[in-house]
């Protein structure tokens, strides 16, 4: 190095040094925060996601069973000693009460498995010695199919693709290939499909509402913009239950609604809304306006109002003004309130579930009933994992069609 | 021919209007007028000024005459015809904004073509009109640039450039160069002279900049409180305001109360609030109202030299405050029992004065204007 090289590096140095008391002030005001988001959502997001691909309860429950198995063939019925490893795993599991675990875990894979472990280790625990491959099969002729070792054998590792797959409608054959569930089985892909149609139709229509709402309010009367703000604000600080239940009451088929339609002849006889789609989309979109509203407001009102006038001035008619000065200027707003609405609704839980009927169940509600219901964590995070690769997904969709400068939420 | 020489010829054949208000009053709560009885020509090839303070009605007057605003009484007149009802898009009038308006979404050459395209000219001939209308303002190389890549000054010519495409009759502008520094602002100011007066272009100019107003105008019409207070050139402006208001807001002026003893000649005499008399230039002041006052700006007092000449009034009092500002001296005195006026010495006249020195100052009697409110 020269002279001119080492004397830059040290004032570089210098500079470090100088700086370094404003960095570590502004980094301990953030700390607080930082560790808030750690703890509260980094961590639950990547437990989750571990969660989605874990695969715990066969490893600990059947390691002897597992060894044993090292030098099956994978085609024929397997022999004594696998048998016998399986029963002194399931008296282990027996005393530890962990065989429900690992039945309810291969019953996702295999029907009825839950029960046939949970029989067998009660068998189990009432033998002392061995031959145990006859008395197996004697209790269920399954246990001597090489299928059901396959998927023991499968489940041998740490992380499964399993729920993942599910996630998606597709399921692993136990010779290890992929393939698409059948039938009534395959729900997951529709469920998905039906979150993001209606979470588009709540976007297009809240845009379609909310965008001459924010234009009106930027032109009225400071006193007249007041009233509409608070109008607009009003539902968002009022929880999204009491809400949500509001528009129960209100589209129930004797509710104030029909009661209208039908003072009106709008109608012959009551509709049914409450517990449909349409009825969701109503709710929601209510619920999500402001969400819209906001941003394109924001934006719009950074708009001088001498962009129309110049317009209309250099020749161009209201609407030609509008379209082509007004409008691509407010474009930031829009795509940022869609954007919110549209990410928003993909998640929404409460207003599907008491408003919806059974066929307008989004995902969120599919990861409630798993958490909830069935404890099934691994599956209610393989959706949760597919609707966050899908919201992100969707994201930097938008970032890279519009330019994250074009993106102005406040 | 410029305006002025137009003006001298046109004795006998009057110089046509190309805009002219007729009783026009703006109201925008049916209480309070705006703009109040409004009668105005602004004559072809004029660079007509409407000047006054905020809230003078001056811009609302602009507002009306471009089609933003609708007048709630009377009639405006483009080229003879009533235009309240043509929206604005069909007046083919240049308006320049306080902010330019440029169109940010678009490059600068994109916002020149923008009127262009509403009067069908398109493709190779809309190239070459914003080609010569940014030549025009200097700006042949930034066609390409976005408005937010340049400066006020720059963002200011693509305004004109914008406004000059279409080639209207008629230009507004309101408060153009309010945003800009004043170096440039100045330099603006005599661009903007030099376009309108070459290419003869009708512009009515809005400000609340009376020295933007003098340099740049052939006529001034001074509003204030809905109303034009006077309508001339500068320099009549400057020299016989017809007012206290238009002599206070065009340049300094000594307003200092009085009352009227009487006429001598076309001379006014008139009595000071301790006794003393002025004599002062006519004006059409009548009566002996209280609400009268003699005018006289700071430049045109000096101190007062030996021995009584006619055709001067000589007063005495005590310094009060004293600036020396390089080329001149900024002398204030009180005289006539407590009223402050304030003189500009030139610099070779400067010397000390001490706080409360007895000072003799005088200024010509033509210099000293009676006016009312």
């Amino acid at each position: 190095m020269t002279v001119a090289e080492i004397d830059r590096v040290n004032i570089f140095m210098a500079v470090r040094r100088a700086e370094r008391p404003a960095r570590r002030a502004a980094l301990s005001l953030a700390l607080p925060l930082i560790v808030f988001l750690v703890v509260a959502f980094v961590a639950p997001i990547l437990y989750l996601l571990v969660t989605a691909v874990g695969n715990p309860e066969t490893r600990e429950v059947l390691p002897r069973t597992l060894e044993a198995l090292q030098n099956w063939d994978g085609a024929s019925t397997p022999d004594e000693p696998v048998y016998a490893a399986l029963a002194a795993d399931l008296k282990v599991a027996k005393d530890n009460s962990t065989a429900a675990l690992l039945g309810k875990r291969l019953n996702y894979e295999i029907s009825g498995m839950r029960s046939r472990v949970l029989a067998t280790a009660r068998m189990v625990e009432k033998l002392d010695t061995g031959p145990y491959k006859e008395k197996f099969l004697a209790l269920n002729q399954d246990w001597g199919s090489p299928e059901t070792w396959a998927i023991i054998k499968r489940n041998g590792g740490s992380l499964t693709p399993y729920y993942m797959l599910t996630a998606l409608d597709l399921k692993q054959a136990p010779n290890g290939s992929v393939e698409r569930v059948q039938g009534d089985q395959a729900i997951f892909l529709d469920v998905l499909g039906r979150t993001l149609f209606v979470a588009g139709l709540v976007t297009l229509f809240t845009l379609i509402l909310g965008y001459p709402v924010a234009y009106v309010l930027t032109i009225a009367p400071k006193a007249i913009a007041g009233i509409m703000m608070l109008m607009v604000l009003l539902p968002l600080w009022t929880s999204l239950l009491v809400r949500t239940t509001a528009w129960v009451v209100l589209l129930q088929s004797d509710g104030i609604i029909n009661d209208v339609l039908m003072a009106l002849h709008l109608t012959g006889e009551r509709v049914q809304l409450i517990f449909t789609r349409v009825g969701t989309v109503i709710a929601m979109t209510h619920i999500q306006l402001p969400f819209t509203i906001l941003p394109i407001y924001s934006v719009m009102r950074s708009i001088p109002t001498t962009q129309l006038r110049a317009a209309r001035s250099l020749g161009a008619p209201p609407s030609s003004a509008f379209w082509r000065i007004y409008a691509p200027q407010t474009l930031p707003g829009v795509v940022a309130g869609c954007l919110m609405t549209f990410i928003l609704s993909l998640g929404y839980y409460i207003t599907p579930a008491l408003v919806g009927g059974p066929r307008d169940q989004m995902v969120s509600n599919f990861i409630s009933t798993y958490i909830n219901r069935d404890l099934n964590w691994g599956l209610a995070a393989g959706l949760g994992v597919v609707l966050l690769v899908v919201t992100l997904a969707i994201y930097l969709l938008f970032l890279r069609l519009v330019g994250a400068d074009k993106i102005k939420l406040g | 021919m410029n305006f002025a020489q137009r003006m001298s010829l046109a004795t006998d054949n009057p110089v046509d209007a190309l805009v002219r208000f007729e009783d026009v009053k703006k109201s925008y709560d049916g209480i309070n007028f705006v703009v109040k009885d409004l009668n105005l020509d602004v004559f072809r090839g004029e660079f007509l000024t409407m000047l006054g303070p905020s809230g003078s009605g001056k811009t609302t007057t602009l507002m009306m005459l471009g089609g933003f605003e609708q007048p709630t009484l009377g009639h405006i007149l483009l080229d003879g015809k009533p235009v309240e009802r043509l929206p604005p898009e069909k007046r083919n009038i240049g308006f320049v904004f306080q902010n330019y308006a440029l169109f940010p979404h678009m490059t600068v050459a994109e916002n020149v073509a923008f009127p262009l395209r509403y009067r069908g000219i398109t493709g190779a001939a809309a190239k070459e009109k914003v080609r010569q209308a940014l030549g025009r303002v200097s700006l042949d190389a930034l066609g390409d640039r976005r408005p937010a890549q340049l400066s006020g000054g720059q963002q200011q010519r693509v305004a004109l450039a914008r406004t000059l495409v279409f080639e209207p009759s008629l230009v507004l502008m309101d408060e153009p160069l309010g945003a800009l520094d004043k170096q440039l602002r100045e330099r603006m100011q005599i661009e903007i002279k030099q376009l309108q007066t070459s290419l003869g272009i009708t512009m009515v100019y809005v400000t609340h900049d009376q020295s933007e107003a003098l340099t740049m105008s052939d006529r001034i019409a001074v509003f204030h409180d809905g109303r034009i207070q006077q309508l001339a050139d500068p320099k009549t402006l400057y020299d016989e305001p017809s007012n206290r208001f238009v002599a206070s807001f065009i340049g300094e002026n000594n307003t200092m109360p009085c009352t009227l003893l009487g006429r001598e000649g076309g001379v006014a005499i008139a009595r000071m609030a301790d006794g003393t008399t002025l004599k002062a230039a006519g004006a059409n002041v009548s009566g002996t109202g209280a609400n009268i006052s003699v005018s006289v700006r700071p430049e045109n007092i000096s101190l007062a030299g030996k021995g009584v000449r006619a055709g001067l009034n000589r007063f005495s009092g005590k310094a009060r405050d004293v600036f020396f500002l390089g080329d001149h001296m900024r002398l204030s005195v009180e005289a006539f029992g407590g009223q402050l006026v304030t003189a500009r010495i030139p610099a070779r006249q400067a010397r000390h004065f001490a706080l409360g020195e007895d000072v003799v100052l005088e200024c010509g009697i033509s210099e000293c204007r009676l006016l009312e409110a």
